[in-house]
């Protein structure tokens, strides 16, 4: 199962990377959500997986008897996860902006910082 | 001492609130700073001369061993009296040379900041804070040298002579620390009885080249000369004070201070002798070829700074003596000229040599002083420089090997400096008075004095030399030798083979005079040879640098977006993909794989195929649903491998950015296929290849054993320190708490942007 996830974690780079590659702004935020995805994807690789083991401390315990989950990659994800929700809600609404001022999709045309260009 | 020191900066700093004072009719009450200075240090003169060593410390950053150290001896006297002196003169002429300039105060700004910072540079004994005060000199001259900022040769001749001097202050820094290292102090006075340790330290021969690199930039020797004559960009006053009688010769001050430390080796003496000679010879034949009589004067200094290096290189105790004698020479009659040209560029307009004739009719004093200049400076008798050149030619004869080229090279040199100083000093005053410099007339006291003074004061040292002997010559020798015999500096030395030599080179130098006269033809011929000169060289690489940089900065900074993350991309690639490859051992231990099942493939070819969905798609809006697919397949997958928390985040999560680009999904632009289609090729396989990279990356870690100790930590201590049984949620609020508290203010960031951007309407300039 590791191997399929390492495979799918390359495919979510390479998807991402292409996408952001594109001229297209929309595209741009696509590719930055699928990468970002592939970064939580090795992240969550490097803590291992462990099946049906959540990192929660059974009820009648004080600390884990059992094997379970490594919480560490958990919070940084989680951590990732609703940052990147900030930054892709951000670009979103700056992709619409600047179309509506600049008329453009195309990211080419975005390549100078004069205003009457 | 300090307050001696700082006195220069203080005036300075002060210029920002009497600035306007100082700018009107009291310009010359700035001229009591260093005749206060003057005073002061004169006052040192007995207690010097009787050998005594007047030294002072103040701890300045006592962690990196850097004090600020002034020491008083011969040497340090001799160039402080120099610097006060000179300065005086300087300060006083300024006033009326400059009168009504509009930025005068700033003039008195940089001129004694760079007072104050030579003066520190002489006295001090730490070689940390003399780099410090050797850069804020070269600082100094470059705001000097760009006074006329409104000119663009100027401007440039400025930036020129801060690369080089600049260059030289870093290789003093090298130099200073590899010394103080090798030493194990940064005091100089201390360093004197390591003498010998250290010229045979393995690091000596790189110590000595990084401090003729600094000696030699900042005293102008060749091939770094070239700065100088552009320097001349400068007012008369700051070609007088920093270009000819003070800044220059902190190269041969710092040679000169170091000579007891680095110096009685081979390497050194040699190096000095060919680099100072070839200097002296190859700015003395330049002399010839130019008609700007700032020209002519600069190339005369080059010239004189190259026999002085020349005569350290020498080192005998001959040679310092006639070091020192003519670096009190030079100030003298050199420092004249400049006021002398300053007056006639003043008066008439012109430094034009072809065209100044007859100025005595109407500037007689000037004439006058300018005469004495020129005598002292070709060493007629019985003037000082006669001294000087005596000295020269003893030191050059006594030296033993190879006496004939040095003194052919010196007589050479001397010869054109004679006429030099002939043709600035003596040829502007001689012949008939064009027309149109009938209307020139004598300007005030405040120009034409101090020259005068100077070149009385050269005179007068001939006839009665044992006062500078005593005074300067005598300590400041004993400062340079470790033994001395004694020594008396007069003005006949008996008929020898030096006397024949000081009557050819009069000789020689008057015929000179009358033979070669200048002419512009001359100079257009040197000018076709300027394509190879050092200048040329330096300044064409310079240009090579820019065009470089800017080639290079508009091939990686071209405005595209892509082109950066390809480039990023591209790098990376190649940066892992050599790591990974030289050194590929991938070997997949299947067993400690967990098994697959069949719902989890069928999430992970719904997540595939989504991605695939989400790249190829034409529409915006499949592509957004299927993005929304590959997160909920990503939820699934959480919930399977123990993370319920992340698996019930990515779902919000997702749901959110969905409906939001649903949202705004109409307002967002056409989804159109811009790229080329080569362009989508090489795109794709660039990204195929890092993913690629990334798959046998997560296998190769795979392979490595988990360090558990961070989990294990939190595990253990979830419930017992912080009483919180998701050890998740645990880790989030309460242990890293702070980096979420932060978290969350990026999300209010992020939140009020997008409310800005919502709300904010429409400038008038945006809607057109």
């Amino acid at each position: 199962m590791e191997i399929l996830l390492a495979i799918t974690t390359g495919i979510l780079y390479a998807a991402g990377i292409y996408m952001m590659l594109r001229r297209s702004m929309v595209k741009l935020i696509l590719g930055l959500i699928l990468l970002g995805n592939g970064v939580n994807l090795l992240i969550f690789l490097l803590g291992r997986i462990t099946k049906g083991k959540p990192p929660i401390i059974p009820e009648e315990t004080k600390v884990f008897e059992d094997l379970f989950a490594d919480p560490v990659p958990q919070a940084l994800i989680l951590t990732a996860i609703v940052i990147s929700f900030g930054l892709q809600s951000f670009a979103i609404i700056l992709v619409k902006r600047a179309y509506k001022v600049l008329k453009t999709d195309d990211l080419d045309q975005l390549n100078t910082t004069d205003e009457d260009s | 001492m300090l307050i001696a020191v700082l006195l220069g900066f203080i005036f300075a700093l002060s210029i920002l609130v009497i600035g306007k004072f100082i700018k009107g009719k009291q310009s010359w009450l700035s001229t009591l700073i260093p005749l206060s200075l003057l005073a002061y240090f004169s006052s040192f003169i007995p207690q010097v001369s009787r050998g005594e060593i007047i030294q002072q410390t103040y701890t300045w950053i006592p962690s990196f061993n850097v004090e600020l150290s002034f020491q008083l001896d011969g040497l340090s006297l001799l160039f402080s009296l120099m610097i006060t002196g000179i300065g005086t003169l300087v300060f006083a002429y300024t006033s009326a040379y400059l009168k009504g300039h509009e930025f005068l105060d700033r003039f008195y700004a940089y001129l004694s900041m760079f007072m104050g910072a030579m003066l520190g540079l002489v006295l001090s004994d730490n070689l940390i804070s003399m780099f410090v005060f050797w850069e804020l000199t070269s600082i100094s001259s470059f705001y000097l040298i760009g006074f006329n900022n409104a000119s663009l040769a100027s401007r440039k001749s400025a930036l020129t002579a801060l690369g080089i001097t600049g260059m030289g202050g870093l290789l003093f820094l090298g130099g200073a620390v590899l010394l103080g290292d090798v030493a194990g102090t940064f005091s100089i006075s201390e360093m004197i009885g390591m003498s010998e340790e250290i010229t045979t330290h393995s690091a000596y021969v790189l110590i000595a080249i990084l401090f003729f690199g600094a000696a030699f930039s900042k005293s102008a020797q060749f091939p770094f000369h070239f700065w100088l004559p552009g320097a001349m960009k400068a007012p008369t006053p700051v070609s007088t004070y920093l270009h000819s009688a003070t800044m220059v010769k902190a190269g041969v001050y710092l040679l000169l201070r170091f000579t007891p430390i680095l110096g009685n080796t081979e390497f050194w003496n040699s190096t000095l002798i060919i680099v100072g000679g070839v200097t002296m010879l190859y700015s003395a034949i330049h002399i010839i070829f130019r008609t700007d009589l700032k020209g002519i004067l600069a190339y005369s200094t080059i010239s004189a700074l190259g026999i002085l290096v020349f005569l350290i290189g020498l080192g005998t105790q001959e040679a310092l003596i006639a070091c020192l004698v003519f670096i009190i020479v030079h100030a003298l009659y050199k420092a004249s000229l400049f006021l002398i040209t300053g007056i006639i560029d003043h008066e008439t307009g012109t430094r034009d040599i072809t065209q100044l004739a007859g100025l005595r009719k109407v500037l007689m004093p000037v004439a006058v002083a300018g005469f004495l200049a020129a005598l002292i400076s070709g060493g007629v008798p019985p003037t000082f420089g006669f001294i000087g050149k005596d000295l020269i030619y003893e030191a050059g004869l006594n030296w033993g090997s190879f006496t004939w080229l040095l003194i052919g090279a010196a007589l050479l040199t001397k010869i054109l400096l004679y006429y030099a100083g002939f043709v600035a000093g003596v040829k502007p005053f001689m012949g008939s008075l064009p027309a149109s410099f009938e209307n020139v007339h004598l300007p005030e006291k405040r120009l034409w004095v101090p020259p005068l003074l100077l070149v009385s004061l050269g005179v007068l040292l001939g006839f009665v030399p044992h006062l500078a002997e005593d005074a300067l010559i005598a300590p400041g020798i004993e400062v340079l030798m470790t033994s001395t015999e004694t020594f008396h500096l007069k003005l006949w030395h008996g008929f020898n083979t030096a006397l024949i030599l000081s009557l050819v080179t009069i000789g020689i130098g008057t015929l000179l005079y009358f033979v070669l006269i200048p002419s512009h033809k001359k100079e257009n011929f040197i000018g076709k040879f300027e394509v190879i000169s050092p200048k040329n060289i330096v300044l064409k690489t310079t240009e090579g640098f820019s065009a470089f940089s800017s080639l290079w900065t508009n091939f990686f900074q071209n405005g595209f977006l892509r082109h950066y993350v390809a480039t990023i991309i591209g790098f990376l690639c190649l940066v892992l993909g050599y790591l990974i490859f030289s050194n590929f051992n991938l070997r997949l231990d299947y067993s400690s794989f967990s098994k697959l099942t069949i719902y989890e493939v069928a999430i992970i070819v719904m997540m595939i195929t989504a991605i695939f969905f989400t790249v190829f798609s034409k529409s915006r809006l499949a592509a957004v649903a299927s993005m929304g697919i590959v997160g909920f397949a990503f939820c699934l997958l959480f919930l399977f491998y123990s993370a319920p928390d992340l698996a019930m985040t990515q779902f919000s999560v997702d749901t959110l950015t969905v409906i939001l680009f649903v949202l705004v999904l109409y307002r967002l632009p056409k989804y159109l296929r811009l790229s080329k289609n080569v362009l989508r090729i090489e795109h794709g396989i660039l990204s195929v290849f890092f993913g690629a990279l990334m798959t046998i990356l997560v296998l190769k870690v795979l392979q490595e054993p988990v360090n558990a100790e961070i989990t294990n930590y939190y595990a253990q201590n979830a419930y017992l320190l912080a009483k919180g049984k998701n050890v998740v949620n645990v880790i989030l609020v309460d242990f890293r708490g702070i980096d979420t508290l932060i978290e969350t203010c990026v999300l209010i960031v992020a939140a009020l942007g997008v409310f800005g951007l919502l709300k904010l309407r429409l400038k008038t300039r945006d809607k057109k």
